[in-house]
């Protein structure tokens, strides 16, 4: 078999492959978190919780009401994004005018009551989630087995995290968006309704980690802690892009997926610490991320 | 996540009550285990709920003396296992603890212990060096450890044609021990370990490490790690299909974790248990009192602090006093017959002698109720799963 460093060339494909799928879910997942900080200012340290929330509706969705899995990909954001909503229109729009140290803690504070809360009411061990059945099976790719639903995590994420750049860098809701940001006095002026525009964002954002909540609901048990253990790699994907930079996050996010996948070939032990190391190196030699701007 | 812990470490104290009385001094029971962490389905609530059955059971009092208990949630770290332990010893004359989950912080709270001469029963913590390199004078390790899990799984395994290994290994304490403990038993009994990838623990996706478990060709795949970890990387396995090609073997399992990954994705499963519900009328009677109120089925380290604060009280009733050295040697005299045990005992360094089972997970279709998951492969005898006294316990020559 031909050899890569001493490691088998389809192993290191396969690996890459993996590294892509989860690659997907930070991608997804700092994208939220990006267009929130970018447009808001808000660091939303409740992004773990509300992707726990996607993933626990869709789950309460199927077993009490009986919705399946494609009406919960969309429904699901859709009723946490409203969630969001609420929360931004009762809580956070009063802390604009503070240090975003603020937001930081009110997000946190919520994500310790939103996760305690589900810890209580569905337990630790976490719930199975079943693949819906027209992507069961898998892809045999000859150097890897490859489940047919992670490939659909691959192209959903891919599909998502271009919209989402396509409609904030390339449309004129976007150029309003991104106006709001600049100067918001300048565009209420102009009879824009702004406040509804950051709701609307914050909404979307939130909406954005409900989505990947539900996608990753099949590839693992849903449960509390999903959230908090992906939450801190994905800030740091997000500092690696740049804070704030919509390329930024889904570039990195798929590149440090990829790099983790190696990692886990090349030096197991280390692949939960590789990313903050990447991190700090470009904190240290380009402290505003590779896509940020000074 | 260490703000996490912050905000939790601050709301800590108000899960103690003082309970220190001037006349007749109460006798006071603790258990601290994870409560709010990955472990708190298997030990948490649950292991509280069948301390107090136990002790309404035993009547509530003790020589005359009320028996009182004390909890707290030592959020899979070891000093605040310790510290809270040494509090209780101090402050709110502690005569036994029921330590939980985690190997990690029962070794910390094992030497307090031995500090404090408080009787410490390790409960949910697998690590065998509890009663071997770890041990201590006061220290009972009471439902299973590392040794009888690698015993009952690995050489069931082996025996029935499993005879090359690769193992998936939680990145910690337990995980290492629970690993060396089943290459032991599967070199000792004709097999052949492939080797080993070890996962940080927690880790949010397994499929990379199983592909190489996949690549090292080996027939088993030894899944050394616990909880969410289990569950995890048992799921992904079944779903890149890597349980066609390997058997799959669960070191420590809990029937919670079964019911969480269902029949469909764990059946077949070979495991090791130290104790099932459905095993006969006391222990289904036990199982009945105990779903009615957590709505759950217990687990073998819930029924275990049941039948270990049974155990003390008894031994307590036996000796006349509480003094723990007296304590001790009863308990080390006794035998344990109970819903959880019969004809167990403990050994000079600690290890409770008990019969453990070797369980396969039935398919759907062999499941006829709910948590009817298990049927039993093989009686191990406590003798054999347990194995003989090392000697690495200086209390305990060989």
């Amino acid at each position: 078999m031909t050899q890569l460093f001493g490691i088998p060339v389809a192993v290191i494909l396969g690996q890459l492959m993996l590294g892509l799928v989860n690659g997907s879910f930070y991608a997804m997942l700092s994208l939220g978190l990006a267009v929130i900080f970018g447009l808001m200012r808000v660091v939303n340290f409740a992004h773990g919780a509300f992707y726990a929330l996607g993933a626990f509706a869709a789950l309460l969705g199927l077993q009490k009401l009986g919705i399946g899995y494609w009406p919960a990909l969309v429904l699901a954001p859709l009723a946490v994004g409203a969630l969001g909503i609420l929360v931004e229109r009762l809580l956070l729009r009063h802390l604009y005018q503070l240090d975003p140290l603020y937001g930081l803690l009110l997000t946190f504070g919520l994500a310790l009551m939103v996760e305690g809360s589900l810890h209580q009411l569905f337990g630790s061990s976490g719930e199975s989630y079943p693949v819906p059945a027209q992507l069961q099976g898998v892809f045999n790719l000859g150097f890897m087995i490859l489940p047919i639903y992670r490939a659909w995590v691959i192209l959903a994420s891919i599909i998502v995290c271009f919209s989402t750049w396509f409609v904030i860098e390339r449309t004129r809701l976007g150029a309003t968006l991104r106006a709001a940001t600049e100067n918001a006095p300048l565009l209420q002026a102009f009879g824009v309704n702004v406040p509804l525009l950051v709701a609307a964002t914050y909404g979307g954002g939130v909406a954005l980690a409900a989505l990947a909540g539900v996608l990753s609901a099949p590839v693992i048990l849903v449960n509390s802690d999903m959230g908090s253990s992906l939450v801190v790699v994905v800030f740091a994907v997000v500092v690696i892009g740049g804070m704030g930079s919509i390329l930024g996050s889904i570039v990195s996010g798929l590149a440090l997926g990829m790099i983790e996948g190696l990692t886990k070939v090349a030096y197991p032990e280390a692949s939960n610490i590789v990313v903050f190391v990447i991190m700090a190196l470009v904190l240290i030699l380009r402290p505003a991320g590779l896509f940020g701007r000074e | 996540m260490t703000l996490k812990a912050l905000t939790i470490a601050l709301a800590l104290p108000l899960a103690a009550l003082p309970a220190a009385r001037a006349a007749e001094p109460d006798v006071v029971i603790g258990s601290i285990d994870d409560v709010s962490g990955v472990y708190a389905d298997v030990g948490g609530v649950g292991a509280v709920e069948t301390m107090k059955m136990a002790i309404a059971d035993f009547g509530g009092t003790v020589l005359g003396r009320k028996v009182v208990t004390l909890t707290a949630d030592h959020q899979n770290k070891p000093d605040i296992g310790a510290s809270k332990f040494r509090e209780w010893a101090d402050q709110n004359g502690l005569n036994m603890l029921i330590g939980g989950s985690n190997t990690g912080v029962s070794i910390a709270m094992a030497k307090v212990a031995a500090a404090k001469k408080v009787v410490f029963f390790a409960v949910g913590a697998g690590g065998a060096s509890l009663t071997n390199e770890d041990c201590t004078p006061y220290s009972i390790h009471y439902v299973y450890d590392t040794t009888a899990l690698a015993n009952g799984t690995a050489s069931a395994i082996v025996k029935g044609g499993g005879k090359s290994w690769f193992y998936l290994t939680a990145d910690y304490a337990f995980g290492t021990q629970l690993q060396n403990a089943a290459s032991k038993v599967v070199d000792g009994s004709g097999g052949k370990n492939l080797g080993a990838v070890r996962v940080p623990l927690g880790a949010s996706d397994f499929s990379s490490f199983l592909l190489q478990a996949q690549g090292s060709g080996a027939q088993v795949l030894g899944l050394a790690n616990a909880g969410t970890d289990f569950t995890n990387s048992l799921k992904a396995a079944n779903e890149f299909g890597i349980t066609k090609t390997m058997k799959p073997a669960g070191l420590l399992v809990f029937i919670t974790n079964i019911h969480s990954l269902g029949l469909e994705v764990a059946q077949g499963l070979v495991l090791t248990t130290g104790w099932y519900w459905d095993s006969n009328d006391e222990t289904r009677a036990f199982a009945k009192r105990f779903f009615d109120k957590i709505h759950r089925q217990p687990t073998m380290h819930q029924a275990g602090d049941y039948s270990a604060t049974l155990s003390y009280l008894k031994a307590v009733k036996a000796a006349g006093t509480t003094d723990a050295d007296k304590v001790m040697a009863e308990l080390k005299r006794m035998k344990i017959n109970d819903l959880f045990a019969k004809g167990g005992y403990i050994r000079a360094d600690g290890v409770m002698i008990h019969d453990m089972y070797v369980m396969q997970v039935k398919s759907p279709q062999e499941s006829k109720y709910p948590w009817d998951y298990y049927k039993v492969l093989k009686v191990m005898p406590g003798e054999e799963a347990f194995g003989p006294i090392t000697g690495l316990c200086p209390i305990a020559p060989k």
